[in-house]
């Protein structure tokens, strides 16, 4: 999963997309999400960070996240 | 070891600047944690996912609220409980300390009315579908039978004949009220005469006692302005009776058909918002026969058989979430474990549906499914709802009235129904099926054994 290039995310979870204009919000898990993308951190390093930082499990946060790619996609903020 | 933060799942929301949703209300959802004091948990944990819950203390308010907007204004008013609304014992026993009568449509629920200790002349017999037997039975005991048809009328003649009671009886009137559609089917028509015709035959037998006048002029009925109108051409029937024959009518019964606070699919504001209060049909129903030419001194005593708008807001069902998808164009769906099998009325009702804890400030557009495999089960197509993981729990709001008796039995088991009391405890007033108690009625021929 790729960021796209035209996208900026903000410390406080506002995301702006420069091609189309359009913003959006993210929760702080969606934040860290994106911060790790733009990292090239793979699916794997994410969800093993997250099982570790956070009182969740990995299979539901994979759940999650794969759930979280479609939306992103959707949305065409990854490729 | 140190705790870690609590986990929330991933969430992004597209931001349109200046629209608000509809309704322009907060994007924040509240929750609903308990209902009367028990923790929505306890009781799922206790009694099952989904169960229907039902409120005593709402109950008990929402008739005493009902009951003093009419009392206030007309000078003797009678409830009678509609039993379809919600036949449950426990729910018909509580409208009966409060001094509910009932009101029935079958012979089926006429035995439930009796065997719940209801005196049978304070039970009101409406309906198409009486039979000869129903008929007998409820003129021997002097029930109030309200005459829907000439068949029905025809019958009743013939057994005043055979019996030693006389037929205590009102006639079903329905009319223009204003209203679209109108409803035409049951009872008689006022513009075209047909009911004044009924009652001109009824006098003119003597055969029968003629003591009420019914109309019901629809069920969700979002002004009262047509109840004004349906009472006054009651009245104007009852004054033309008392002057042909020197009768006088004793009751004037309204039906039921206010609406409750639960919003129709497709409307553009909450019903909570719009739907007309009680007081405001009261206002509109004791002007027009107190305006007519009634007699003030001897006014015939008012029925209501207020059904939904008695009975909506005391039910809730509690359940879990099931699963979370997402449709092929990325709308996110939610299944949750309550279908429009036990929630019938989720055809025209867009229910309030809440989590039961609280979750991320973040809401989505959700369309909500029910767990039955046909696409006809969605509770609400479409609603801003924060993300529920899989065993989370919900509750959905108003769910007291038709939903009791209208449910289906559809690929698996109907729940419990809890009530709690007015002190808070919580009582099973109708267990959940099991395997057992449904083949109990089944039969398998020898040869296929
Ligand atoms: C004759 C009669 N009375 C009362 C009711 C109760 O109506 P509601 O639940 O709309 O108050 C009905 C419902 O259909 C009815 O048919």
């Amino acid at each position: 999963m790729k960021l796209k290039k035209n996208i900026a995310v903000s410390e406080t979870g506002f995301l702006f997309d420069s091609n189309t204009g359009e913003s959006f919000s993210l929760n702080e898990t969606g934040r860290k999400i994106l911060q790790f993308l733009k990292e090239d951190k793979s699916e794997d390093e994410i969800s093993e960070w997250f099982a570790e930082n956070y009182e969740v499990d990995q299979a539901t946060f994979e759940n999650n996240l794969y759930d979280f790619f479609t939306v992103l996609q959707n949305f065409k903020i990854i490729e | 070891m140190k705790k870690k933060p609590e986990y929330e799942r991933p969430i992004i929301t597209k931001i349109n600047a200046g629209v608000t949703d509809k309704f322009g209300m907060r994007a924040k959802m509240p929750i609903i944690s308990e209902i009367d004091g028990i923790p929505v948990n306890d009781l799922i944990n206790k009694y099952g996912s989904p169960s229907f819950i039902l409120s005593e203390q709402t109950i008990r308010k929402t008739f005493n609220d009902a009951k003093r907007a009419f009392t206030t204004r007309y000078p003797n008013v009678q409830f009678a409980w509609s039993y379809k609304t919600n036949y449950m014992n426990a729910v018909c026993k509580i409208f009966h300390s409060e001094g509910s009568w009932a009101e029935v449509v079958s012979g089926f629920e006429y035995d439930k009315a009796l065997s719940n200790g209801v005196a049978p002349n304070k039970i009101i017999f409406n309906g198409p579908d009486k039979s000869k037997e129903d008929l007998i039975k409820a003129t021997e005991n002097g029930s109030y039978i309200h005459i829907d048809h000439f068949d029905e009328l025809y019958e009743l003649l013939n057994i005043a004949d055979s019996s030693k009671k006389r037929p205590k009886v009102a006639i079903r009137v329905n009319m223009d009220t204003g209203i679209y559609p109108q409803w035409d089917r049951f009872g008689f028509n006022y513009e075209n005469g047909e009911a004044w015709n009924a009652l001109n035959r009824i006098m003119m037998s003597k055969k029968l006692d003629l003591i009420g006048l019914h109309t019901h002029i629809g069920t969700y009925m979002m002004t009262p302005t047509p109840y004004g109108v349906a009472a006054s051409k009651l009245a104007e029937l009852a004054v033309r009776t008392e002057r042909k024959f020197n009768h006088k009518i004793k009751y004037i019964d309204m039906g039921g058909g206010f609406a409750s606070k639960n919003t129709l699919k497709g409307a553009y504001l909450p019903g909570k918002d719009t739907c007309p209060s009680f007081d405001q049909y009261a206002e509109a129903i004791s002007n027009a026969l107190i305006n007519s030419e009634l007699d003030p001194n001897e006014m015939p005593t008012l029925f209501l058989e207020t059904g939904r708008a008695l009975i909506d807001d005391a039910g809730y069902i509690t359940g879990s979430v099931l699963a979370n998808k997402r449709l092929a164009d990325g709308r996110r769906s939610m299944i949750i474990d309550t279908g429009v099998n036990m929630l019938f009325t989720s055809f025209w009702y867009e229910h309030e549906i809440y989590p039961a804890k609280e979750v991320s400030s973040h809401s989505e557009d959700t369309t909500i499914y029910g767990p039955l495999c046909m696409n006809i089960d969605v509770i609400r197509s479409v609603i801003k709802f924060p993300s529920l993981q899989k065993g989370d729990h919900y509750v959905i709001k108003r769910v007291g009235a038709y939903n009791m008796t209208q449910w289906m039995q559809f690929i698996t088991l109907r729940p419990k129904i809890i009530l709690i009391d007015t002190e808070g405890k919580a009582h099973i007033i109708r267990e959940n099926e099991t395997n057992d108690s449904l083949v109990a009625l089944e039969n398998v021929p020898d040869y296929l054994n």
